[in-house]
């Protein structure tokens, strides 16, 4: 909830079309747009959803809301993690639909302005390119600008095999 | 200020089309009681049922000249000369009126539908009527008929009017010197203002309407036309009107228009409720939440100490009552008389029977018998179809009746009731039944069942339910264009009903529905199955049982089966389906739970039964999308995510074997068909 306040004295402090919250996966610093997030909420269990892709780790009860959680590790193909106290559930809200997206850790509210910037090199026929909207140089570090709309579309939801990296049948929660 | 007239469209246009029905039926009232009185039509029609037709008719041309609808309020103005003549008793309604009247109706319609989406109107069917109704119109009058309880035309020279206004006349919109003004635009008027209600200054509340008058209208002025003036306030006021005449003036008819007005105003307010169906839906919600939080506190008082229990449960049993209530009371906005939907069905009926030439008598009960808005909406045009079909297939031509020695006048019968949490609707024709021959034939020929298959009566007749389904000869307007009970059945059994046929050949079908009073909350018992809990709607459970290891037969394809009863049905080991963990799927360690949907059984293998409860449904596809063999999910006391199974989609996912252990027993009728669980498809 730290985190939620932080976002509010930045709203009224900074333009907000280039505010990013930006999270960890691994050692890669990734970014949403702040605009799509509605909540923060630390990890708690969640229903595992039969015949749906693994990295659907299940459905959350947000107040009342039945919202699926997305575990973006295993969507990115990555080794899937044991939760600690620093994993995250990040709430975002795409055309009033609302989706859980599951992180290593979020780290910062950050302002991205255009010189920061940087076009993404062409590379062929990678299956998650569509969730990169563009690159950023924030000081020495790379950062991902990640599309929201594109991560939690529910025709992409329904494709039943991961888009890369090994099925992992593993279902823990 | 500027008001956005179009704000009120949707009001007008809702009302008009609730106007409408109650004018379609008092004009079938007033059919059927020329048809039995005689021939000739010449018969005293009750002035309320009228009065009826009239103020429907006013209140659309008003609304629509108000609005601009130009066609509509030409239209209407037409139809309400027409009838004030009526009213008058200067012209009768005989058949050909009435069938006129009833067509108007539907031109209304069109145009009010046509008005609404602001389409070109049609002219040409509307113009037919509109000519015959000129027509009409222009035909000499005939004679006042004795029997109308209507003023005579002499009428008085002069009218004694005592109208008081109520209070809250300004907040209808409503001006009484406008009315004033059109009294004295029918002749001479004298006025005389009532000052007795007018309080103190201080008190003056300038949006109350404190004054009352005496008016005194003086001219060959008809009754007609003064309550015509006050139609627009009609229980708005206290108003008499009464002739100044040497003779004593019948007072109960002069006082009968505007009370019976008044009460027919109030017993429209009581039967429909605008809400918009969004707010409802939140407030559904809200109290879905209150049960989350009652089920919480229930299990936080299982775990604390023994010194606040009493005060705790004390507190909790009140929650519970309040809550109860409420939800109650919540789910009663959203129900609705099933009327709503057997108020198409006269009409339905009377058209349908005079194009086939079928004499047929509808019978209604039931009709305030309470259901979901949904449901409601959805049953509607599954019910029609099934009236439709009763007429094209089940009732025979008068010629055929009377050979076969019943009466002439066949009878639909159509009731609903309620039965626990469910309402039960049945169609009952007495007609020619279902042709148990035929029926297996066609289904036969369609190869729906084997050539040589032995079926007993219960399942013939369960074969109209298959899809592409049809035992018509030709296809005529009304059925046989292959949308068959197969799409009723699916329809009802989308909202979590059931439907049967019961028939003798040559003394009818009777078919019964049964429907969930709600689609909000759902009863449902809750299984374990590994570390999840999953929820079962307990409509759809027969029984549970312990099942040995050995009882269990595999089938070449690696299906398991067992017996149930008399027959096998298929094992569902719902750890496999779901695919999570393998290993302990024993079934000597668990339960079988035997379901049953669209007619076809399973077991379902469970670790553990954990209870009955009430349940919120909720849906997974507002964030997410459908998922196979979820029908939706709910929230648990702990605030987690339970599943409901969906029970159609499991037991079709699984092919049914056809077995018989002994063929002499009936078994449970399970073809194979590619039909997925439940398909909601929109008839014609």
């Amino acid at each position: 909830m730290e985190t939620a306040s932080a976002v509010d004295s930045y709203l009224a402090q900074t333009d907000t079309d280039n505010l990013c919250l930006t999270f960890r996966l691994g050692d890669q610093d990734y970014g949403i747009a702040i605009s799509k997030v509605q909540e923060i909420r630390e990890w708690t269990k969640v229903t595992p959803l039969p015949s749906s892709p693994p990295y659907i780790r299940g459905m959350l009860n947000l107040r009342g809301a039945i919202v699926p959680v997305i575990d973006l590790r295993l969507r990115f193909g990555l080794d899937a993690l044991e939760r600690d106290s620093s994993t995250v559930i990040i709430v975002v809200n795409v055309g009033n639909r609302l989706a859980g997206i599951l992180v290593d850790t979020v780290s910062d509210v950050i302002s991205v302005d255009h010189g920061q910037r940087r076009a993404l090199p062409e590379f062929e026929g990678h299956a998650n390119r569509r969730f990169i909207e563009g690159l950023a140089q924030i000081d020495d570090r790379l950062m991902v600008l990640l599309n929201v709309d594109q991560l939690v579309a529910p025709e992409d939801l329904a494709s039943a095999s991961p888009p890369a990296g090994e099925p992992d049948q593993r279902r823990a929660v | 200020m500027a008001i956005d007239i179009r704000q009120f469209h949707q009001t007008f246009f809702d009302e008009s089309q609730e106007g409408l029905v109650s004018m379609e039926s008092a004009l079938l009232q007033i059919e059927q009681g020329l048809s039995a009185n005689l021939p000739c039509g010449a018969v005293a029609t009750d002035p309320e049922v009228l009065n009826t037709i009239f103020r429907v008719v006013h209140s659309i041309k008003g609304g629509a000249s108000t609005f601009g609808f130009g066609w509509v309020a030409d239209f209407s103005h037409l139809l309400e000369t027409l009838l004030d003549d009526v009213r008058a008793g200067s012209r009768q309604v005989d058949r050909h009126t009435a069938g006129l009247l009833l067509r108007s109706v539907d031109c209304l319609r069109i145009l009010l539908v046509n008005a609404r989406s602001g389409k070109p109107v049609n002219a040409a069917a509307i113009e037919e009527v509109n000519a015959e109704l000129e027509t009409l119109h222009l035909t000499p009058l005939r004679a006042a008929g004795s029997g109308v309880a209507v003023a005579g035309t002499g009428g008085p020279r002069a009218w004694k009017i005592r109208f008081i206004p109520k209070p809250g006349l300004f907040y209808s919109g409503n001006d009484p010197l406008r009315v004033l003004r059109e009294l004295s635009a029918l002749g001479e008027l004298r006025i005389e203002t009532d000052l007795a209600r007018l309080p103190p200054w201080a008190d003056l509340d300038p949006e109350t309407c404190y004054l009352g008058w005496k008016l005194e209208l003086s001219g060959n002025v008809t009754r007609e036309a003064i309550t015509e003036v006050f139609s627009w306030v009609t229980g708005e006021c206290e108003l008499e009107v009464d002739p100044i005449l040497d003779r004593p003036s019948p007072p109960e008819i002069a006082n009968a228009a505007p009370r019976g007005a008044e009460d027919d105003q109030a017993k429209s307010r009581g039967t429909s409720i605008r809400v918009s169906t969004s707010k409802m839906d939140t407030l559904v919600d809200i109290v879905g939440e209150l049960v989350i939080t009652q089920t919480i506190l229930n299990q936080t008082v299982a775990q604390i100490g023994p010194d606040s229990l009493p005060r705790l449960s004390a507190g909790l049993a009140q929650l519970e009552r309040n809550l109860r209530e409420l939800q109650e009371n919540v789910m009663r906005i959203r129900m609705l008389p099933i009327g709503f939907v057997f108020n198409r069905l006269p009409r339905l009926v009377r058209d349908i029977s005079q194009q086939l030439g079928k004499q047929v008598e509808l019978k209604i009960s039931g009709e305030a018998t309470e259901l979901d808005k949904t449901v409601i909406e959805r049953i509607s045009d599954p019910l029609l179809h099934m009236v439709r079909n009763s007429l094209d297939h089940g009732i025979e031509t008068p010629q055929v009746r009377h050979a076969a020695g019943k009466p002439e006048t066949a009878c639909i019968r159509i009731d609903a009731s309620q039965r626990g949490g469910h309402v039960i609707v049945e169609i009952e024709d007495d007609g020619r039944g279902l042709d148990q021959d035929k029926i297996l034939q066609r289904a036969v020929e369609r190869g729906l069942v084997p050539n040589n298959a032995k079926l007993s009566a219960e399942q013939i007749a369960e074969l109209v339910f298959l899809p592409g389904f049809t035992t018509a000869d030709s296809v005529s307007d009304l059925s046989g264009r292959g949308v068959g009970l197969d799409v009723v059945r699916s329809n009802i059994h989308s909202l979590g009903g059931n439907i049967d046929v019961r028939s003798q050949a040559g003394h009818g079908t009777h078919f019964t529905i049964r429907l969930p009073l709600t689609l909000a909350i759902l009863d449902g018992l809750g299984v374990q199955v590994g570390a999840q809990t999953y929820i079962l709607p307990i409509t759809s459970i027969t029984e549970s049982m312990a099942l040995a290891q050995d009882q269990i037969r595999c089938l070449p394809g690696g299906e398991e089966i067992f017996q149930f009863r008399h027959e096998y049905v298929p094992l569902i080991r719902l750890r496999r389906v779901f695919g999570g963990v393998p290993g302990v799927d024993d079934s000597n360690a668990g339960i079988v739970v035997v379901v049953e949907a669209n007619g076809r059984r399973a077991g379902l293998l469970v670790d553990d039964l954990l209870g009955q409860q009430q349940i919120v449904i909720k849906s997974l596809e507002s964030h997410y999308r459908r998922v196979d063999g979820i029908s939706a999910a709910t929230i648990l006391g702990d605030g987690t995510v339970a599943l409901i199974l969906d029970i159609g989609g499991l037991v079709c996912a699984v092919a049914a074997p056809a077995l018989n252990l002994n063929s002499t027993q009936p078994a449970a009728v399970s073809w194979p068909s590619s039909q997925p669980s439940a398909p909601v498809r929109a008839l014609h």
